[in-house]
C-alpha cells in the first residue's frame, strides 16, 4: 500500500483548475519527484496535501487514512511535513528555537522539554547546522537556511517529508551536499516527495518523477523515462515542428 | 561557573520582585490618600499593558481591544455590584468580570482572528464601539437611565484588589512566556503559515491567549468601577484605555517582561505630572516622546539597557587600553 494517495484530486481557484483530476501516489521508503513548468500546480497539490488549501473535490489518503477535512496542524502531528518553495522560518528566533517549534508541536503526543531539545539538536546535527544554533535565521545564507528548514521538518518525526524545490538557489556544490542529504532522510525511513526544477537532483535521486502541465498528470516513470518521453521534452523545450521551423 | 552566576542573577531578580512587592503592600501605612489613588491608577495601567503584550506582543497582532474588556469590566461591576442592591460581594464580582470577559473575548477572537494585519487592528478597534453602542441602547431604551451607581469601596480597598491582579497578571504573563505556549505564540508571531505547518495549533492558541488577556482588562474594569462610582458608556467604552497600555508597552518595549510594566509605570507617572503642570498641552508632549521613542529606540525602554551596557563596556575598555598603552609610552 503506498503511504500517500490521492484520487482525483482537484482544486479550482476560482475559474481556474490549478490542479485537475489528479491521481498520484508515493510508495513507501521512495523518493519521488514531481517536475513540471512554472504554474504546471506543483506547489499546489503540495499545498492540498498538507491542507494549506481545502480540496475542490477528490480524496488524499495518507497510510490509508483520510486527509480531508483536516487543519494543517493535524496532518503535520500525524507524520507529513514539510518545507516550502519561498522559505518560511520565524524570523524572531534563533535557529535552535526554530527547531524546537517542530520538536514541540509536530508529534502527537505531548513530548517532554528535555525530549524536545534532543530532538531539536539530533535534527540539526543531522543536516550539519549545530554549529549555528544561537545564530538568528536572516543571518544564515541561503542554504543554510534551507537546512535549517529541513531539520525543522526533521523534528517534527515525519514519516513522510515534502521538499518544495529545495534546490533552487544553490550552486552546483550545494545541489549535490542537498542530494546526499535528501538520500540520507530516506536512508533513515523518511518517505521524500520532492518538487523540483533541478533536473540534476531528479536524474540523481528519485526513483520515480511525476509531470504536471497546466494541473494535470501528463506522464509518470522513472526519470529515464520521463526525460525520453515526447510530451515532456514538448512541454520543456516547445514542439519539435516549430523548433524545426 | 555560568550556572552560578545565571543562578545568582535570578536570586537577585527575584528579590528585587518581592521587595518592590513588599513595598507596594505596605505603602498603604504610611503613604498618602492621594498617592495611593495615583499608585492605583499606575497599577491599572501596569495590568492593562501587561495583558496587552501578553497576546500582542509575540503574535504581532495589533489589538486595540483592551478598552472594550475594560469596558465589560465596569459594567460587569455596575449590574453586579449597583450601589444599594449588590447581587454578590466584590472578590465574586471580579471573578465574573473576567469569566464575562474572558467569553466575549473567547467568541470574539474565534469570529475575528482570521484576520491579519490592520484588518485586525481596526475590528478590535470596533469592538470597543460595538460594546459602548450596545450597552448604551440597553440604558436608553430599555432601563431609561443613562449611567449606573457602583457601591463605593475605599482607597485602599481598590489598592490591594489592583496589587492582587498585578500579581496574577504577572504571573501567567511570565509562566506563558517561558512555557510552549509561549513558544507557539512566538512561532505564529514569526510565520503564521509555517507555524500551523509544524503542528502548532494556531487557532487555539491565539484565541486563548487573546482570551486570557481580556481576563485581566476585565477584572480591572470591575475594580475601577469601584473607585469611580458613576460609570456611563462614553467613560466605560473609552478607546484611551486602549491607545495607552499599546503606547505604554512600545514606550517600555515588549523584548522583555518587565518592559510594558516599566513603560507603563513611567508613562502613567508622567501622564499625572504633565496633566497637572502643563493641562493644555501634555498629549503634545506625550506626542513628542512617543515619536522620539519609535524613531529612536525600537526596543522601547528595555532596549536601551543593552545598548547602554555595550557602550559603558567599550569606555571601560578603552580606559583600560589606553591606560596601558600610556604605560608602554612611560617605559
Amino acid at each position: 500500500m503506498p503511504i500517500l494517495e490521492g484520487q482525483g484530486v482537484t482544486k479550482n481557484f476560482g475559474g481556474l483548475a490549478a490542479v485537475s483530476n489528479v491521481d498520484f501516489h508515493v510508495g513507501q521508503g521512495e523518493i519521488a519527484g514531481l517536475i513540471g513548468p512554472n504554474g504546471a500546480g506543483k506547489t499546489t497539490l503540495f499545498n492540498l496535501i498538507s491542507a494549506a488549501h481545502p480540496l475542490s473535490s477528490g480524496v488524499i489518503r495518507f497510510k490509508g487514512q483520510k486527509l480531508n477535512g483536516l487543519k494543517p496542524h493535524q496532518i503535520c502531528r500525524m507524520g507529513v511535513a514539510r518545507t516550502f518553495q519561498e522559505i518560511k522560518l520565524f524570523g524572531n528566533m534563533p535557529v535552535f528555537q526554530n527547531v524546537l517549534v517542530g520538536a514541540f508541536f509536530g508529534t502527537p503526543t505531548r513530548i517532554s522539554a528535555a525530549d524536545a531539545a534532543r530532538e531539536a539538536n539530533q535534527a540539526l546535527e543531522f543536516v550539519g547546522m549545530s554549529a549555528m544554533t544561537a545564530t538568528l535565521v536572516q543571518d544564515l545564507t541561503l542554504v543554510n537556511q534551507k537546512r535549517v528548514e529541513v531539520a525543522r521538518a526533521l523534528a517534527t518525526r515525519p514519516e513522510l517529508l515534502l521538499l518544495d524545490e529545495m534546490m533552487a538557489g544553490l550552486n552546483t556544490a550545494e545541489v549535490s551536499e542537498a542530494m546526499e542529504l535528501v538520500t540520507k532522510i530516506r536512508d533513515k525511513g523518511i518517505t521524500i516527495f520532492m518538487v523540483e526544477h533541478v533536473m540534476k537532483a531528479i536524474m540523481g535521486i528519485c526513483e520515480r518523477v511525476m509531470v504536471l502541465h497546466h494541473g494535470e498528470k501528463i506522464a509518470e516513470g522513472t526519470p529515464q523515462e520521463i526525460v525520453t518521453n515526447k510530451e515532456v521534452i514538448e512541454i520543456y523545450l516547445g514542439e519539435e515542428t516549430r523548433a524545426a521551423s | 561557573m555560568d550556572i552560578t552566576v545565571f543562578k545568582s542573577k535570578k536570586l537577585v531578580v527575584v528579590g528585587l520582585v518581592l521587595l518592590i512587592l513588599i513595598w507596594l503592600a505596605t505603602s498603604p501605612l504610611y503613604a498618602s490618600s492621594s498617592n495611593i489613588r495615583l499608585l492605583s491608577t499606575i497599577l491599572m495601567y501596569i495590568i492593562l499593558a501587561v495583558s496587552w503584550a501578553m497576546f500582542s506582543g509575540p503574535t504581532g497582532y495589533m489589538s486595540l481591544a483592551p478598552a472594550a474588556f475594560f469596558g465589560v469590566g465596569i459594567y460587569t461591576a455596575a449590574f453586579l455590584y449597583a450601589r444599594g442592591s449588590p447581587l454578590l460581594p466584590l472578590p465574586a464580582v471580579i471573578v465574573a468580570a473576567c469569566a464575562i470577559s474572558f467569553v466575549i473575548a473567547l467568541l470574539v477572537g474565534l469570529v475575528t482572528l482570521r484576520l491579519k494585519g490592520i484588518y485586525f487592528a481596526i475590528f478590535s478597534f470596533g469592538l470597543i464601539v460595538l460594546l459602548g453602542l450596545i450597552v448604551q441602547y440597553w440604558e436608553n431604551q430599555i432601563i431609561g437611565r443613562r449611567g449606573q451607581h457602583v457601591v463605593a469601596e475605599g482607597t485602599e480597598t481598590v489598592f490591594y484588589v489592583m496589587l492582587a491582579i498585578l500579581v496574577a497578571t504577572l504571573l501567567v504573563a511570565y509562566f506563558l512566556r517561558r512555557s510552549r505556549w509561549g513558544m507557539a505564540m512566538l512561532s505564529i508571531g514569526g510565520n503564521e503559515e509555517a507555524a500551523t505547518h509544524m503542528g502548532v495549533n494556531t487557532t487555539m492558541v491565539k484565541v486563548f491567549t487573546f482570551a486570557i488577556s481580556a481576563t485581566f482588562m476585565g477584572a480591572v474594569g470591575a475594580i475601577m468601577a469601584t473607585r469611580w462610582i458613576y460609570v456611563d458608556p462614553s467613560t466605560a467604552f473609552n478607546p484611551m484605555y486602549s491607545f495607552m497600555p499599546v503606547l505604554m508597552a512600545v514606550f517600555g518595549g515588549m523584548g522583555q517582561l518587565y518592559g510594558p510594566v516599566l513603560g507603563a509605570a513611567v508613562f502613567a507617572y508622567l501622564e499625572r505630572i504633565l496633566r497637572r503642570e502643563f493641562p493644555a498641552y501634555y498629549m503634545i508632549v506625550f506626542g513628542v516622546i512617543l515619536i522620539i521613542v519609535v524613531l529612536f529606540l525600537p526596543g522601547g525602554l528595555v532596549g536601551l539597557i543593552p545598548k547602554l551596557r555595550d557602550r559603558l563596556r567599550g569606555v571601560i575598555a578603552k580606559l583600560r587600553k589606553g591606560g596601558q598603552t600610556e604605560q608602554h609610552a612611560n617605559t
